[in-house]
This record gives structure tokens, sequence and C-alpha cells, in this order.
């Protein structure tokens, strides 16, 4: 057994509404969305019309750039609608589903033309800068995080304990392309992922952001400039594995219901890109004042009732939206129904508390006042977080790269985000430098 | 927020101060729009309160000081604990009124003039600059160095956050320097009313630091300092008040108490070389409790927009700040008090010390991944 490192730094968001360990439903709609939006670095180009058919796995749509990477169907059935946006910008293709699915049958021999022309491709992710995968490059290593830390995150040996196979047999597809690092929560003793093999086990202990697989990276084998790697989720992984047990493109998962204002909390059965009105069971109909947060509750996308469920997400997360006025919520001496991890509340008093959350933003935005350790204590990487977002503030290219800006992605730095006194849009502003990075590197 | 006062709206000059009072009363509705959807309670306006009320025994008690060094120069004894407080509290409001009028004033307007939220450093500046300048200041004076600070120290730098000085110290540093008859000798630190003098012709007013070994009326040894019973600038006198404050912001981690020590460390070590090769008689843990010293460690050099971001910077920024105080202290007898100078000082360094600590971070980042 390789290293248990032990992150020290991090914080676990004490938010209410965790998912119970039950599917409670699978879901079935007769629509299902293909999304182009989220994917870094994709120009799509549409390759379907209203009204033709498509079967599981049929190429839907495909990059401008490189297009031998496409994105495809995930049923089969009608291309019912294709949504664009302002300037046309492409949102998503939407497909009638047919009750019983006829899939595509892949041949696997050759593990990148598999995964290219089953849609399967874009779930590989490229950093630094989190875009997707380049077929060209070659990467330093496949890094996969096998558990979530992020607030309410789904648990993975619930939600793929079973499909343990499935997931090794992914491995060993992509072992082909890169040696395949895969990181366990060294808290559990019993993981399922525990056995797998072809690839090197490592184990983290700590609190968020631990599973995120960019701090992995940074503790394993940082990236530096000129180097990239590539990564993939475990629900990814185990779609890989099934493209190479069965030849199919399926992409169908358990994903985690949840937040302190979801009803039955619980997992379902689903397709990504699956509408969140099937969800409306789990908010009773009424999504005025809520918010539906494909993801988790800090780098998750707000979808609204009308969205789809995202390529990558493993949870839904419903949560009040804090419009409510606070009288001179900031001078009271308690505040007891607000977490702060600050000490100068009292929260530190109850740490198995769990709190019913909303998304005021307590407070207005001011420019960073605090020190960098007062946001580096939940980061546990070597990296100065003020200093980097101040040189993605200015558009320095240098210090960006000097302050670490190849290990990051906006995720890893959303605890950082959180604690901020000066509500600052950490994330954004990371995002951005990620964004002028990539203009003046093309 | 009414709509006359919103963009387009006739009183849109004053929405910042709208703005202002209205988040003051309550936490604004305002929701997240990206990134995290959910954030932390804390906020600047919380952050910043703590640190007055961490500094409010030292206020508390220079205001009781400032009667009972008044009573001592009248020939009076007792401690009188209501009479003396009510009178150093008539002394020193004037001070607080003119301190956040003149100085909230140029904040609001400057935030009216950026488009931007009032922010709420000034609440805390505000509050130090009466503890740190002698109680008998001319409040006119007081109110060109407020405005002073804050528009040339803050202002002109983008408002808080951006400051390269600590305000309240500049302005300090802005009388020391214009009007040094007011800041200096034995005359200022005592409250005296008109036609008043002091009971005894021999009486001196001078801080502790400044006698230099002569007598004064008042006690002068330990306890007398650490609890505070000195002539001073109003709230520096008691070491043990400001430990209290100091208390409230290690344990909520406000402060770095990084710095702190570093402070604390850097005056024992000079101190004690002072004594040992001969330059003063002073023991040097006296040294720690002498004029502003503690003031200065515990609520001015911890100020963090103002010291410094790396915590191997703030060791360094800390040491220097003591042994540059107490350095000043043993070859300046002209000036005793070094406090003030050296945090300025050292807030004129703390990022070069920050750029260095960093360089020397990625270049060990570097060798790392050459390794790796």
């Amino acid at each position: 057994m390789s290293k248990n490192i032990v992150l020290k730094k991090g914080l676990d968001i004490p938010v209410s509404g965790a998912a119970d360990l039950v599917v409670s439903k699978s879901m079935n709609p007769s629509c299902i969305a293909v999304l182009p939006d989220g994917i870094k670095g994709l120009l799509p180009r549409l390759l379907v019309k209203e009204g033709d058919r498509v079967l599981c796995g049929s190429p839907v749509i495909a990059d401008k750039k490189n297009p031998d990477i496409l994105l495809t169907a995930p049923v089969s059935g009608i291309v019912k609608e294709v949504v664009r946006g302002e300037k046309r910008k492409l949102l998503a293709v939407l497909i009638e589903a047919e009750d019983a699915i006829e899939c595509v049958h892949f041949d696997t021999s050759d593990v990148k033309t598999a995964l290219l022309q089953s849609g399967l491709w874009p779930l590989i992710v490229q950093r630094p800068y989190g875009t997707m995968a380049d077929p060209a490059t070659s990467p330093k290593g496949i890094f996969v995080s096998a558990f979530n830390t992020a607030p309410l995150a789904a648990d993975t040996e619930f939600t793929l304990g079973s499909e343990v196979q499935a997931v090794q047999r992914g491995i060993d597809a992509l072992a082909t392309l890169a040696p395949v690092h895969v990181s366990l929560d060294g808290s559990r003793k019993d993981s399922a992922f525990a056995k797998l093999t072809g690839c090197t086990l490592h184990y983290f202990q700590g609190k968020h952001p631990a599973g995120n697989v960019g701090v992995q990276i940074s503790h394993i084998s940082p990236i530096q400039k000129g180097e990239t790697v590539w990564t993939v989720s475990l629900a990814g992984l185990a779609a890989i594995g099934k493209l190479f047990a069965k030849g199919t493109y399926d992409i169908r998962r358990k994903v985690a219901v949840c937040g302190p204002a979801a009803l039955n909390t619980s997992y379902v059965d689903v397709l990504p890109g699956t509408p969140m009105k099937s969800f409306i069971s789990f908010w009773g109909g009424d999504a005025t004042d809520l918010r539906i947060i494909s993801g988790d509750l800090l780098s998750g996308i707000a979808v609204g009732p009308d969205g789809y469920l995202g390529r990558d997400a493993e949870q839904v997360t419903i949560i009040r939206e804090g419009y409510e006025k606070e009288l001179l919520g900031w001078i009271r001496p308690l505040r007891y129904k607000q977490f702060s991890q600050d000490r100068s509340y009292f929260s530190w008093l109850f740490p198995c508390r769990k709190y019913d959350m909303d998304t005021n933003l307590h407070g207005g935005p001011r420019p960073f006042l605090m020190n960098d350790n007062y946001y580096s204590r939940v980061l546990p990487m070597d990296i100065y977080p003020v200093f980097l977002a101040k040189a993605c503030l200015a558009g320095d290219i240098e210090k960006m790269e000097k302050f670490g800006i190849y290990e990051v992605l906006p995720e890893d730095l959303a605890l950082c985000e959180f604690v901020d006194p000066s509500k600052n849009y950490i994330q954004d502003i990371i995002a951005q430098g990620i964004d002028l990075m990539l203009k003046e590197m093309a | 927020m009414n709509k006359i006062f919103e963009k387009g709206g006739k009183f849109y000059w004053l929405h910042s101060t709208v703005d202002a009072f209205e988040t003051f009363l309550h936490v604004p509705g305002t929701v997240t729009r990206k990134g995290a959807h959910v954030r932390d309670a804390i906020d600047l306006k919380r952050i910043l309160i703590l640190v007055v009320i961490a500094a409010a025994p030292a206020a508390l008690f220079g205001m009781w000081n400032v009667g009972y060094q008044h009573g001592l120069a009248m020939g009076r004894e007792g401690i009188h604990i209501l009479e003396y407080f009510w009178f150093g509290f008539l002394r020193v409001l004037p001070l607080y009124l003119v301190s956040y009028i003149v100085g909230l004033g140029i904040e609001f307007a400057s935030s009216q003039i950026r488009g931007e939220e009032v922010s709420e450093g000034y609440l805390v500046s505000g509050f130090f600059i009466p503890l740190i300048v002698p109680v008998d200041i001319p409040l006119w004076m007081l109110a060109i160095a407020v405005a002073f600070a804050v528009i040339f120290g803050k202002e002109v730098f983008g408002g808080t956050g951006m400051n390269i000085w600590n305000p309240a110290l500049l302005t300090r540093a802005f009388l020391f320097f214009s009007y040094p008859n007011y800041m200096s000798g034995s005359e200022c630190w005592i409250a005296f009313k008109k036609g008043e003098t002091a009971v005894a012709d021999a009486f001196t007013g001078a801080t502790p630091l400044a006698l230099d070994g002569a007598s004064a009326q008042y006690g002068t040894g330990f306890w007398d300092l650490f609890i505070g019973t000195v002539p001073g600038s109003v709230g520096e006198t008691s070491v043990i008040a400001i430990l209290l404050g100091a208390c409230l912001l290690l344990w909520t981690g406000i402060a770095s108490w990084k710095i702190m020590c570093g402070s604390i460390a850097g005056a024992l070590l000079v101190g004690w070389i002072g004594q040992v090769a001969g330059i003063t008689d002073i023991p040097c843990y006296m040294q720690l409790i002498y004029g502003g010293f503690a003031f200065g460690t515990v609520f001015m050099a911890t100020d963090p927009v103002t010291s410094c971001q790396t915590e191997t910077g703030k060791w360094i920024y800390g040491l220097l700040i003591g042994m540059l105080c107490i350095t000043v202290r043993l070859f300046n007898p002209g000036y005793a008090e070094g406090m003030m100078l050296a945090i300025l000082l050292m807030n004129t360094f703390a990022p070069l010390i920050d750029h260095c600590v960093t360089g020397a971070h990625i270049s060990r980042r570097a060798k790392k991944f050459k390794t790796a």
C-alpha cells in the first residue's frame, strides 16, 4: 500500500441535506439533451438536424477544430429540437427517446479510436487549464479521484462500488495511453476500489478539497510548464469501462439529489442530459426562490428547473435563494443559524451541527483585505492563493505561471471563495486567468 | 434601495452613502451570482468590529487615565473611577467626533466618486486615531492630519485594502512632523482645562520614555506601566488592557501571532544587547511595556492590509519592527518613541519582504519540479 497522504488544510462545509444511501427512482425521461456547453475548448458543429433519427452512440456534435472529437446521443430516438442561444450559440440538442434503446456497437480494438468514436473522449479533461483532452498529446499521467469530498457529494462507494469491474476495464484501456493514478479515500479501509490493478493507487485523507483531483495531482506529481496530464471522473472511467466491456455507449449513473431545500434526499439512476423537470418531486413543484444546481454547492452550475443535468454532474443540489435581509446581522454576537469557519462566530462550538444554508452572499464585495493565510488554510496545495488571484486580476502572465496557474482549476480554489470575507468571486478570477493563458499560449 | 438612489435616479450621487447605511443596518439580500453558491457568514464588517471591540478596553482605560493624570497634576489623590472616566470621556469624545466625521466624510465621498460601496475600513482606523494622539491635541490639527492620512495614505491608492501605510499611524506621523511641539516634550500628554496649570512647577507630564531616568510624580515602576497609570497617548498606556484585546485578536485569528511574537522577540533582543553593551540600564523586558510598543505591536503592526502577506514574511516583518523600535529608543534621545516610525518603515518594506519570500518559494518549487 502506498503512502497515506494526510492533508491538514481544508474545510468540510457542514450543510444539511445529505442524500440517503438508497436509489429512490430510475428515470427514463421522454426527452434527453446533448450539451456541448461546459466542455472547455469544444467548438461545436452540429451533425444532425431536427427530425433525424439517431441511435445511442450516434454522433450529434463534432468539434470544429478536431472533427474526430464527437458528442454522441445517449439514447436512440428522433432529434426533436436544436436549442440555440444568443448569437446562435448551440446550447443543446434535444432527442426524443424511444422506449427500446437501440445502440451503435463500436469496434474497441484501438482505444483512442473507440473513445473518440463513441463520444466518450470529451470525458477526459486535460490540465493545465481544464480543457477537453487533445488526442494528439501524450500526457505524463491520467489521474482519477475515486472519492468526493465536496459538500453533500455522492458517495462513490455507493454509486460505483458495484461497478468496480467496469472501472477496472476502464483503467486497463486508459493504461495503454498513459500511466493511470487512482486516488482513494485513506480513511476508508474497506474501499471497493482498493483492489484495482494496472494503476498506481494513492491514499488521501482530509477535509475538502482532498477529493479534488487537482489537489491530489499537486501532491503526486505537480504539473509544470510544458507538461500535460489528463483527468477522468470515476463515473467517466466506469462509462469507458462499459464501452470496452460491452462495445456500447452507456453513461447511465447514480446521481445524488441533495441539499437543504431538497425533499426526499436520495440517489436516482439517471442519464446526464436529463431535464431537471424530471426531478420535480424533489422540490415539490414550486421552484420560486430555489436554486437548482447541477453539481455541488461550490462549483456546480445553477441550471434552474428548466435546465438539464450536466455531463459530469454526480449530484443535484437544491438550495434556497437567500433574498432575505438580516437586520444587524453582522453585529449580532451569536447568529446561531449561520455557519462560519471564522472564530468570530461560534460555529466551532458545534462541530457536528449541520446548517440549513442559503445562497446569501452575507456581505458586500470588497477588495482583498485579509492575509494570504486566511485563504491558504483551506487550500492544501503549495501555492499562494491570494497572490495567484491578484496575478490573474492583473493579467500578469509571468506571475500567474510562477504562482501556479498550471496546477489549478477554479474548483480547487472554491473553498477560498467560500471563506472570503471580502466576497470576491475567486473561481471566476481564476477562470479569467486561465482564459487569458489559453489566449496567450495559443 | 429606493429608486431615486439608483443609477439614473435624482439622488444617485448619494447612493454609496445610502447603501452604506443600509448595509450597516442589515446584511443585504444579495445572493451569489456564480462560483460558490453558498458563502461563509463572515464579512469584513464583522472582522473590523471585532478589532474595535478588542481595542475597547484600551480606549476605556485611556479615558479614565486622562482624568486620573489630570487629577494627579492637580494634586489630587485616589482613583475616582466614574469622575475621572467622565472627565476623560468628555476630553476624548471630541477627538472621536473629529476623527470619524472627517475620515468617514472623505471615505464616503471617494467611494461615491469611484462608484463603489463604502468600505468599512475606516471604522477601525477612526477608532485608533484618538487612541494614539495626545489628548490635548488641537482639533483642527487632528482634522488636517486625518484628512491627509485618508486622502494621501489610502484613497489615492484605491481605498481600503489597497493602502501601503497604516492610516492611523500616518495621521500620527503627519502630526509628529508638522506640529512637533504638540507631539513631544512634557506638555502635551496631560489634559488641562483652560487656565489651569500643574500645582507644582516641577511637575512633569512627560511619558516615562522621555524622562530619561528623571523622577516623576507618578510611578514608573513595572506595575504602573503594566496597568497604565502613566501619561501618554490616550490608549497606549495600559498594557493589561491591550493584552485583553490581543487575546481576542489572536483567538479569532484576525491578528497574526507571528507578527506579535516577532516584534516582541526583536524588541527583547535589541533591548538585551543595549543592556549588555551598557547603552541603557533599562532591563529589556521593560521596553515591552514602555510607550506605544504594546499598542503598536498588537493593533498597528498586525493590520492585515499593510503587514506582510506571507507567513515567513510575518516573522521577518515583526522582528524588524521590534528591533527598529528599540534601536530608535536607545540611540535617539531627542525623541524616544520609535514604534510609529518602525511600523511605518516596515509597512513600506512589507511588499519587498513578500516579494523575496514568494521568490524563494517559487525557486523552491522550481527545484522540486526538477527533482520530481
